[in-house]
């Protein structure tokens, strides 16, 4: 069931915000710089850059361990298993992210580029979700057959 | 100068944007799904068809595919480092960024360097 938890937001201290921040902004500096230097070519593979996992994985992990702390238990272990479950979910949105370069690609020299960057972040929470979704489908299936 | 502080800008609040999101949503797997978020090609996008104009954005996103490739191998493999060896969240991504930047530029160069 997806949901919103807003006690993420506290759990977030004001420097992992800045890491995250300055990560971001150089990665997006990062790829218009190769663009200027080599081309769109090496400049368009920058536009993929894993920008936001490296510190997302690094804060998932921390705060699932510091919770476990917290109850007296020993979190390393369950740190580790949150962010990989965080970078499934991550290799399940590049599909997204193709789907979002696609669009892109396809339409922008035909038509309003607002309106192509619009559809193109709409296609890529689609095809995201929808590659969730079916991951999902898969893991209730296969336990269903393990069950009988 | 100001172009690149811009982009900096721009491309801070749009990546912060994303990870705020993802920091919130549950269960993490979903979540997971906006650290793969097109938050550099956003950031990015507007500022390529201002400045060189429409067919040089479309030659970028083209190539981006190529990046979004690289970057489920580089999730995948992050995912089965940390489930199989015993490594810590940010040496599992960051030790793997080489690997992103060798699938990119791998399938990039066999598909001719477009």
């Amino acid at each position: 069931m997806i949901g919103v938890n807003l006690s993420g937001l506290r759990s977030t201290r004001p420097h992992e915000y800045a890491i995250r921040f300055v990560f971001g902004g150089s990665a997006t500096v990062l790829a218009g710089f190769l663009a200027y230097k080599f081309g769109a070519g090496i400049g368009g593979l920058f536009l993929a850059f894993p920008a936001i996992f490296p510190a997302s994985a690094t804060l998932v992990s921390a705060h699932e361990r510091e919770r476990k702390h917290r109850v007296g238990l020993h979190g390393t272990e369950r740190g580790r298993s949150a962010a990989a479950i965080d970078a499934t979910g991550a290799a399940l949105g590049s599909m997204g992210l193709l789907a979002f370069a696609f669009v892109v690609w396809r339409m922008l020299p035909g038509h309003n580029p607002w309106l192509v960057i619009g559809s193109a972040t709409i296609v890529w929470i689609v095809v995201a979700f929808a590659f969730w979704k079916l991951r999902q489908l898969r893991h209730i299936a296969i336990r269903a057959w393990r069950r009988r | 100068m100001t172009e690149w502080i811009l982009r900096f800008l721009i491309g801070g609040i749009v990546v912060s944007l994303f990870a705020v999101i993802g920091d919130v949503l549950r269960p993490k797997s979903f979540a997971g799904l906006f650290s793969a978020a097109p938050s550099v090609a956003l950031a990015t996008v507007g500022l390529a068809i201002h400045k060189e104009g429409r067919p040089y954005a479309a030659h970028e996103a083209a190539c981006m595919m190529i990046g979004a490739v690289s970057f489920c191998v580089y999730a995948a493999a992050a995912s089965c480092l940390l489930r199989r060896a015993r490594t810590s969240a940010h040496v599992a991504a960051l030790s793997l960024l080489p690997v992103w930047l060798a699938v990119a530029l791998g399938v990039w160069a066999l598909a001719g360097r477009p």
